[in-house]
């Protein structure tokens, strides 16, 4: 361990965070409104994957819950919004998430391995079909339609919901939770026998990650001048996290923000250049990276750092 | 009152039919060779058009459709399996790394298979009219297309059962489902059996296809919906149990049958409720060890 490179390490990666968030606080002051709606977009995919691996990546309970939690928060908004001020709504849409989540993490959080996952799934179909069959049958439409709220306002509170959770992952990765929860990930009756809370750990981590999932569907409802169950609850919502975690590597938290920025870029890039394959191309890239990059980006870089000469302090 | 009954009951079992060829195929996939395949629909879906395309471009009856489509579909699967999946079975750690890794390469194949289907079929629902006269069962009307599916559903899960039972590769393949690695060690070809399996699997995907489009019309965004439907039916019935996987896809369909009559917008949401009930209360299922 070069203990001169931690030190160096310490002072100047903070700088850069703080640097480039206050960039991106500027940035709708320098920027045209396509750049701005762009990143509000990629930022919506980070916070949806960080706060994903947050509970997923350490204790390796395959959640395919996002959906639903995004979903929820995308009917807090439609429901309420216009009715109160719109951080109101977020921080709603995000406690009622983490409300549902705790409720169904406490019922759900022993069942293992692949049923959970498909669990999960179910539950997002399960809140789409009864939503549906409500709304037809008692309010009449399929859809609703959403206050619409100006794109530099809507930007400005994903970033901020991205600093949060941005710190809380930090927190949780730093503090003996964090520590504890991987030790579920690796060997859950082991972390039980040394004193971890495990039922508790997990249902609190797991309502934590939907917390930020519901608070950026609140948020992001507004850019959708309508919205229905199916649009609302789409799968899609609960893969592209997974996805992006796996391609941009779980091991560290810069993995998969840099998943998630890649691929959201990659999905405007296709769409606006092959619309008409674009989800094929998609898929191709889905296989791929799990088929040839099993770490993500991340280990790929770690990878390549420690092969370079002098790169070994990286290894910590 | 009793011809509603009877009524409701048939067309549980009919729907139920179907819904037993799905999950078999899955079952198969899933209990052997430990691929949750989310693109299980995606066959149903290239099964189901490819007989529409045979049935209003050559005139070729949808019942000879089984004969191109099962072996086709058996064909995609094992060489899926022989490529895709036998590589991330090599790179993956443990079954759990392996079971997640698959799962996800296989929700990148709805992508592929889908989009596909987009560009080759367009997004319009297809359907045809074959065998559409209405047959008599103790007052109760029911089409004979749909009788036909139920009857070929029946026959091709008898048949797969006997295939199990009764034969050497059936044996190879319990065997493998029981302990893949010490099936291997007692000269079992461990690859080629999985493959087979899986190509199995496909196969009743899309001969399950092949009858859905006969009685209802199918388009190329079909399949996610019966995949759904296929894994409630395999964690009802068990994971890994084929036959209950056969007796869980009757006892949904029926049930599924019954919620229709009352509210029908209600079917899905009843099977995911079930599900979810089933996992919370006997994960194991029905017939589940």
């Amino acid at each position: 361990m070069d203990i001169s490179g931690i030190n160096t390490k310490k002072f100047i990666t903070p700088g850069i965070i703080v640097l480039v968030l206050a960039l991106l606080f500027a940035l709708p002051l320098y920027v045209n409104l396509y750049t701005v709606v762009l990143i509000t977009s990629i930022l919506m995919y980070v916070v949806l994957t960080v706060s994903w691996t947050i509970f997923s990546g350490s204790t390796g309970y395959l959640s395919l819950a996002p959906a639903a939690f995004f979903g929820i928060g995308i009917y807090t908004s439609a429901i309420l919004g216009g009715q109160m001020p719109i951080i109101i709504v977020v921080i709603l849409g995000g406690l009622i998430s983490f409300c549902v989540a705790a409720l169904v993490g406490s019922l759900t959080l022993r069942l293992k391995g692949i049923y959970f996952a498909m669990f999960t799934l179910g539950l997002v179909e399960l809140i789409k079909h009864s939503l549906l069959w409500y709304e037809i049958k008692f309010t009449g439409t399929r859809g609703r339609f959403v206050i619409l709220i100006d794109n530099e306002t809507i930007y400005l509170i994903m970033l901020g919901i991205f600093v949060v959770l941005l710190i809380t992952a930090y927190l949780i990765k730093r503090s003996k939770y964090g520590l504890a929860l991987q030790s579920i990930g690796e060997q859950e009756e082991a972390a039980a026998h040394s004193g971890v809370n495990v039922t508790l750990l997990k249902v609190v981590t797991f309502g934590i990650s939907a917390f930020f999932m519901g608070a950026a569907g609140a948020i992001m409802a507004t850019r959708w001048t309508y919205i229905d169950p199916m649009i609302a609850f789409n799968v899609f919502f609960s893969f592209m996290p997974v996805l992006m975690a796996i391609f941009g590597g779980m091991g560290q938290l810069y993995g998969p923000i840099l998943g998630a920025t890649a691929f959201a870029y990659l999905e405007e890039l296709l769409l606006t250049k092959f619309p008409y394959y674009y989800m094929l191309i998609f898929g191709i890239i889905m296989v791929v990276a799990i088929l040839y990059l099993p770490q993500g980006i991340s280990g790929l870089i770690q990878k390549l750092w420690r092969r370079m000469p002098g790169g070994k302090s990286a290894n910590t | 009152m009793f011809v509603t009954i009877l009524d409701v009951l048939i067309a549980g079992l009919l729907l139920g039919g179907l819904y037993a060829l799905i999950a078999m195929g899955l079952s198969l996939q899933y209990g052997v060779a430990k691929v949750m395949n989310v693109s299980h629909g995606e066959f149903i879906m290239l099964g189901g058009l490819t007989t529409w395309s045979l049935y209003t471009v050559f005139g070729i009856n949808p019942l000879i459709g089984i004969i191109v489509c099962g072996p086709i579909a058996f064909l995609l699967g094992y060489g899926l399996h022989r490529t895709l999946y036998k590589k991330i079975g090599l790179s993956s750690e443990t079954t759990g790394i392996f079971e997640s890794n698959s799962m996800l390469a296989s929700f990148g194949l709805i992508f592929i298979i889908q989009n596909i289907a987009f560009k080759l079929w367009g997004p319009e629902y297809r359907g045809y009219s074959y065998l559409a006269f209405p047959v008599d069962i103790g007052g109760a009307l029911f089409g004979a297309n749909r009788l036909v599916t139920l009857g070929f559903s029946v026959a091709i899960g008898i048949a797969f059962y006997i295939f199990l039972a009764r034969t050497r590769m059936g044996k190879a393949i319990r065997a493998a489902a029981s302990d893949s690695p010490t099936a291997g060690l007692m000269g079992v070809n461990i690859n080629q059996v999985l493959a087979i399996c899986f190509g199995f699997g496909a196969a009743m995907a899309g001969i399950a296809g092949v009858l859905i489009s006969v009685s209802y019309p199918v388009n190329a965004a079909m399949g996610l919906e019966y995949t759904i439907i296929a894994i409630i039916v395999v964690a009802l019935g068990g994971l890994g149990s084929i036959p209950g996987s056969f007796i869980g896809g009757f006892i949904l369909g029926v049930i599924g049958s019954i919620v229709t009559y009352f509210e029908p917008g209600l079917a899905l949401a009843a099977y995911y409720v079930i599900f979810v009930v089933l996992l919370l209360v006997r994960p194991k299922g029905i017939m589940g060890k």
